[in-house]
Formats: structure tokens, C-alpha cells, sequence
């Protein structure tokens, strides 16, 4: 707890200092990352993560330390390279994608690699957190370097606000912002440095195996809340910054764990509930709207079957010959029945099951949409009468009372359908 | 250059991952899976840590058990979630790969005064230390170099599963509606796949670390296609660049004196591109151009 406070209570410059960094940082990836993903490149950043390694690498063999200006330049050499060999690759041979993706993937950190070994040779004393690169630790950053990442941070995210319009029209209608003037060309340059860019700025603090994660999850979790451009930025942002913080404080509080792995488990896992749990497109809500109209069309369907009865003359039906209606399904009937009852449309008494008053309207309106429908596809789709029953047993579900109303104005208030069943009226209306 | 023992130990050894990768990657990259391939390199991580946690060592069944759960369960989740989610593919490998990963690294960090696993040889892996790496049997016996053991019963199973289930294999990468006609469980067939490819990734991770599997799973097919559209040729092809590769890795890594494994995807990488720059169609256009310039030279 102790520690937490003074975490968070900021009263360290360092900490300070490294927060910022962060949120910067978080707040760069997850606005270029937004547009990467919307624009289907999500691999690429991938790619660009590995391919930072040589870059990096050149950089200490040239400069001799740890200087993050040389480090940037060379990291953003290298990360420019292999997205220009992934477009010319895939543009020129008949290689798809994702195969030229995982290829320029690993040989960019193939020879990262080779150069690392190289380098480790020296022995230079300076070159001891190299591997800081691989696997990322922000606590790991201090001073000077900070202030290099975290004004890049800044840039990147001062551009694409600035050029919201033209990047927004580039990843959703190319062809329009081609046609009207705008250089697509140069744009998607300007974009492509600052996807390497934002990689680059983030390699110390998360790693280049885990950078992918910081530019592909925090959109990806967003998209789930919403489908504005704009209100996807901002969850987009708020998500990766809260990991980003709370990496930072795990590395802080656990000093020899890097903050990149905590930084995505706390990313995959808000992703993970934006999955399972959003409101709009989550798993679990789709899965229980599902249910739920699959339990109404089970229960129009029994209180048909009950409408036929009476229809016939019957005053209801045994509760087995209902149940036997829906062979293998006795479970879900008997819960559809209970609900029925609870809901005053049916009475059970003695083993069978009658409409009450309520029931008798509401099953009656059911057989009227199915009734008006099967009418409707004969008299304006000129669908042969047999033909008709299998689409009405789908519409009778899900027409409202406003398409009903049509359908009765257009069909002239029918009295009976095709097979020459009367149509049922609701009594109180008319 | 005198004949080295060890020099060829490691060639054969790297040779043979080197084919049994490009042998699955064939199909991965025909399947447009490559990027599939590679999350699995990724995400086999905790699997390693939990079989090590079980077994308390490097090698054995165990690893490979554990290993081949977590890259099946990584496929399948790639699966569900651009399915059922709706996420789009690329995303979904991104997604499930990096945590996957994550975990393993932090698995690996707390245990670390417990395990003898490190992070860095997950990544990289040390193929140099194949020589020294022997099996000793109970009596004390050394019967040889371990990994070379591992590598060559993986080179002979993954050959053994694509002759076997060869024309399976063909059909359901090149047409999945007739292959689903004919009644073959194309997600079957997927699966027994990925499942070969988790195991090839931990039974060669050891020798050239998760990242570099993937240089040998793609890049040699990769650059096969681009020489032939025939598969038979394709597997040829890639196989003989497999063996090239680990031969001229080896002595590029000797002259440098650097990781074997990225000598390897260096090479690989040279090829591949040498290749596309290479390839018929860009011939002619190479010349139209120098055509053009000639006469503004002048």
C-alpha cells in the first residue's frame, strides 16, 4: 500500500517522469493503431516491432552507447525498410500477405539477431540493457532518453490530429479522397513513418516482441463499444493508457519484471471483456438476445398450437400431446409453459392447458401476422399459396404492430389467408 | 577446410528443423496461414513453462504435450474469436499471440530462481550447443547429441504426417467445399496440422528459438513459390533450400562468430529476396526502365 501511494502519488520525479512517458506513449500507439486496424494493416506494426532490432543494433555499433537519438534513427531506418520491402513484396511477386508479412518478420530479426551476438562480443560495459529492447522495461528509462520518446510521442500524436480528416478518409473511402485531390500517396507515407515511429518510441518500454499488442489491442477492444471514428480514439486511448500505467507500476513495485508483458496482459484482459461483455457486439450479449428469441419463437409457437386447438373446437390441450409437439425439447417447453403461466396467457388444470383471455389475444395476433404474411406473399409476390408457410413462419416473429397495420391497409383487411383459414381480429380494436 | 565433426553435427542438426519447418510451412503459407504459424511460435510459451513446471525438465514428452495443447488452444481461439466475435483475422492473431506470450514471459520471471529457462533462449535459442548437449542414458552410456536425437524423430514424423495424410493435406488447402464434400473434416485436418506445428516449434526451439522457427517455416516456402507452382517441386524446393540454408547459416555464423539461428534467417532472408528481385517479371521491367534512362543519360 505504501508503495502504491507513492507511486501514485507522484511525489518521485522519476516516477513522474516515467508516467508521463508512458501515457505519452500509450496515448501515440493507441490513436496510430486505431487507424492501422481500421485499415486491415494490424500485421504490419508486427512486422515493423522485429524489424526495429537490427536498427537498433546498427545504432550501438555506430554511436558505441546507449544515445537515443541514434537509437531512434536507426530503429526508424530499419522499421521504414521493412514496410517498404512488405508493400514492394507483396506488390511485385505473387506472395499474399501474410506470407511476405512473416517473412520480412523474420529476417529483420534474424539478422537483429546476428548483430546482437555481434555486439555482445565487444563487451563494451555499456551495452548491458540491451535486452531491455527485447522484452522492455519502462522504469529502465531516465532522463535524456525520455525526453526523446516522449517529445516523439507528442509529435505523433499532434499529427494525427491535425491530419484526423485526411487519414479518416484515406482508411475508409480511398477512392473518394483520391477524387478529390487529396495525395494519398504522401499521406500513406506520412502514416507509414508514424506507425514505425510510434513502434520506435515504445521498443524500450514494452519490447519489440510485445509492441505489436500495444498498436492491435486497444483498437481492436474499442471497436466493440462503438463505431465512431472519433469515440473509438478515445476508448481506444483510455484503454491503452490505463495498461500503460499499470505496467508501470507493476515493474515498479516488482523490479525485475518487464512492464512490456503486464502493459498487454492488462490490454488483452479489458480486450477480453470488450469481447464478452459489450453491449453493442459482445459475445455473451449477442448469445442472450439470441436465447431470448429463440425462447419467444418457442413460446408463439405453443400458444399456436393452443390457437389451433381452440380453433377446432377444443378448450385446450393435454399437457403431453404439447410437450410432444416439440420432441427432444421437453426441457425448454415445460420452462416456456411455467413462464406462460406466470405471464396469465395459459391455465393448466388436470393436465391440460387452455388459453385464457389474454393468451387467446395474443396467440391470435401471432396467427394473424403469420395468416396476413402467407396473404401478402400470394397477392403481391404471386408465391403459390403452398409455398408461403415456411417464410410466415419466420416474419411471424418479428413484424410490428406498425408493419401490421400495414400490411392489413394494403391487403384490404382480409378475412381470410390462402388456405382459407379465417384470419383472426382483435376484438377490442375494431 | 578439414572435416569437423561438430561443424557437421550442427548442420545436420539444422538441416533437419530446417526441413521438417519448411515441410509443414509449405501448407501454412498455401493455407495463407504463415502469420498463424507464427503466432503459435509465440504462444506455445506458457505451455512450456506449465510442462516444466510439471515435469521439472527441458525435455521429454511432457513439453511437447504441453506445448501442443496451448498452440492448439491458440488456433482455436484465433478461430472463435474472428467467428464469433467478428474481430477480423489479422486482429485476432495479434491479440491472441501477444497475450499468450505475455504470460509465458511472466510465468518465466517469477519462476525464475526456480526454473532453468530463461527468456532469451526461448528467443533466440543456441544451436552451437547441440555438440555438448548429449544424451546420457541410466548405465552412463552417451549415446549422442540430444537435440539431434529430438530433431531427426520430428524430421521423421512430420515426413511420416504429410505422406500420410498427403492427399488429405492437398485437398483441403486447395479446395475446402470439395474436401468437405467428399466428407474429410477439413477442421481435422486443420488441427492435426497446427498440432504439428506446435510440436515442430518446441522440439526445434531449443536449437533456434520461436521467432527464428518461423524464418524457416515460411521464408524457404515462400521463396520456393516464387520458382515453381507446382507442389511436388514446391516441396523439393524447399526442402534442398532448407539444407542450403543451414549449411551457409553455419559457416556465415562461423566467420562472424554470431548466433547460428540468425546466421540462418540471414540466409534465408538473402535468398528470398535475391529471389524477388530475381523473379521473370521484374527482369523486364528492371530493363525497361534502364532502357528509358539510357537516353536522358545522353
Amino acid at each position: 500500500m505504501e508503495e502504491f501511494i507513492y507511486f501514485f502519488s507522484f511525489q518521485d520525479p522519476n516516477v513522474l517522469m516515467v508516467v508521463t512517458g508512458i501515457v505519452l506513449l500509450s496515448i501515440s500507439t493507441a490513436m496510430v493503431g486505431t487507424f492501422t486496424f481500421l485499415d486491415k494493416k494490424a500485421l504490419v506494426g508486427d512486422a515493423i516491432s522485429h524489424a526495429v532490432l537490427p536498427g537498433v543494433c546498427l545504432a550501438f555499433m555506430l554511436s558505441g552507447s546507449k544515445n537515443p537519438y541514434w537509437i531512434v534513427s536507426g530503429a526508424f531506418v530499419t522499421g521504414a525498410l521493412s514496410t517498404y520491402a512488405i508493400t514492394w513484396v507483396s506488390n511485385y511477386t505473387k506472395l499474399k500477405e501474410d506470407t511476405v508479412i512473416a517473412s520480412v518478420l523474420s529476417i529483420f530479426f534474424g539478422v537483429g539477431i546476428v548483430m546482437m551476438t555481434q555486439l555482445q562480443q565487444t563487451g563494451n560495459a555499456s551495452l548491458s540493457g540491451l535486452d531491455h529492447f527485447i522484452f522492455g522495461n519502462a522504469i529502465s528509462i531516465v532522463g535524456q532518453d525520455l525526453w526523446v520518446y516522449g517529445f516523439l510521442a507528442l509529435a505523433i500524436i499532434i499529427v494525427i490530429l491535425l491530419f484526423y480528416k485526411e487519414f479518416q478518409l484515406m482508411v475508409f473511402n480511398r477512392s473518394f479522397a483520391e477524387s478529390i485531390g487529396l495525395p494519398v500517396k504522401r499521406l500513406e507515407f506520412l502514416f507509414n513513418s508514424l506507425m514505425v515511429l510510434a513502434v520506435v518510441t515504445g521498443i524500450q518500454a514494452i519490447g519489440v516482441v510485445l509492441m505489436a499488442a500495444l498498436l492491435i489491442t486497444p483498437a481492436a477492444a474499442a471497436k466493440f463499444w462503438t463505431n465512431r471514428l472519433s469515440i473509438m480514439l478515445l476508448i481506444a486511448v483510455i484503454f491503452s493508457v490505463i495498461s500503460g500505467i499499470v505496467g508501470a507500476y507493476i515493474s515498479f513495485v516488482l523490479p525485475h519484471m518487464p512492464t512490456g508483458p503486464w502493459v498487454v496482459i492488462v490490454l488483452s484482459l479489458i480486450a477480453f471483456l470488450s469481447f464478452f461483455f459489450s453491449t453493442k457486439k459482445g459475445i455473451l450479449t449477442k448469445w442472450i438476445a439470441k436465447r431470448n428469441y429463440q425462447r419467444k419463437i418457442h413460446r408463439d409457437h405453443i400458444l399456436k398450437a393452443l390457437f389451433a386447438a381452440n380453433e377446432k373446437g377444443k378448450e385446450g390441450l393435454a399437457t403431453p400431446d404439447v410437450h410432444a409437439n416439440f420432441p427432444g425439447k421437453s426441457f425448454r417447453t415445460q420452462s416456456a409453459i411455467n413462464k406462460l403461466e406466470k405471464n396469465n396467457y395459459i391455465t393448466e388444470s388436470q393436465s391440460v392447458i387452455s388459453l385464457t383471455q389474454q393468451g387467446l389475444k395474443e396467440a391470435g395476433r401471432i396467427v394473424r401476422l403469420h395468416r396476413l404474411w402467407e396473404l401478402y406473399m400470394t397477392e403481391y409476390m404471386n408465391i403459390a399459396p403452398d409455398h408461403v408457410h415456411d417464410s410466415a413462419e419466420k416474419l411471424e416473429h418479428i413484424i410490428t404492430p406498425e408493419l401490421e397495420k400495414q400490411l392489413d391497409k394494403n391487403l384490404n383487411f382480409p378475412q381470410e389467408d390462402p388456405h382459407q383459414s379465417i384470419i383472426p381480429r382483435d376484438q377490442d380494436k375494431s | 577446410m578439414s572435416f569437423d565433426p561438430n561443424a557437421f553435427l550442427i548442420i545436420t542438426t539444422g538441416s533437419m528443423i530446417a526441413i521438417s519447418c519448411g515441410l509443414l510451412g509449405v501448407f501454412l503459407m498455401l493455407r495463407k496461414m504463415a502469420m498463424t504459424g507464427d503466432a503459435i511460435s509465440h504462444a506455445v510459451l506458457p505451455g512450456i513453462v506449465i510442462a516444466f513446471l510439471v515435469s521439472g525438465s527441458r525435455h521429454g514428452l511432457t513439453m511437447v504435450i504441453g506445448a501442443g495443447l496451448v498452440g492448439i488452444i491458440a488456433t482455436v481461439f484465433i478461430e472463435y474469436l474472428s467467428n464469433k466475435a467478428k474481430l477480423q483475422s489479422d486482429a485476432s492473431i495479434g491479440i491472441t499471440f501477444t497475450s499468450l506470450f505475455a504470460i509465458g514471459i511472466i510465468m518465466i520471471t517469477f519462476l525464475a530462481n526456480e526454473i532453468d529457462l530463461d527468456q532469451d533462449c526461448v528467443l533466440y535459442g543456441e544451436i552451437a550447443y547441440v555438440p555438448i548437449d548429449l544424451w546420457i542414458t541410466g548405465t552412463g552410456k552417451i549415446m549422442g547429441p540430444r537435440v539431434t536425437y529430438l530433431s531427426l524423430i520430428n524430421m521423421v514424423l512430420v515426413i511420416g504426417f504429410v505422406t500420410v495424410f498427403f492427399k488429405e493435406l492437398k485437398i483441403s488447402t486447395f479446395d475446402k467445399e470439395f474436401a468437405a464434400t467428399i466428407g474429410l473434416s477439413t477442421v481435422g485436418v486443420n488441427y492435426a496440422l497446427m498440432g504439428m506445428v506446435s510440436y515442430t516449434t518446441v522440439s526445434s526451439f531449443e536449437a533456434v528459438g520461436a521467432i527464428l522457427v518461423v524464418a524457416l517455416m515460411v521464408v524457404p516456402p515462400a521463396t520456393a513459390y516464387l520458382w515453381t507452382k507446382n507442389l511436388y517441386k514446391l516441396i523439393r524446393l524447399t526442402v534442398i533450400l532448407g539444407v542450403v540454408i543451414s549449411f551457409l547459416g553455419y559457416y556465415l555464423a562461423y566467420f562472424l562468430n554470431s548466433s547460428i539461428a540468425g546466421a540462418m534467417a540471414t540466409v534465408a532472408g538473402f535468398f528470398f529476396f535475391t529471389t524477388v528481385i530475381l523473379q521473370h517479371k521484374q527482369i523486364p521491367r528492371i530493363k525497361k526502365k534502364l532502357a528509358k534512362a539510357k537516353p536522358s543519360i545522353k
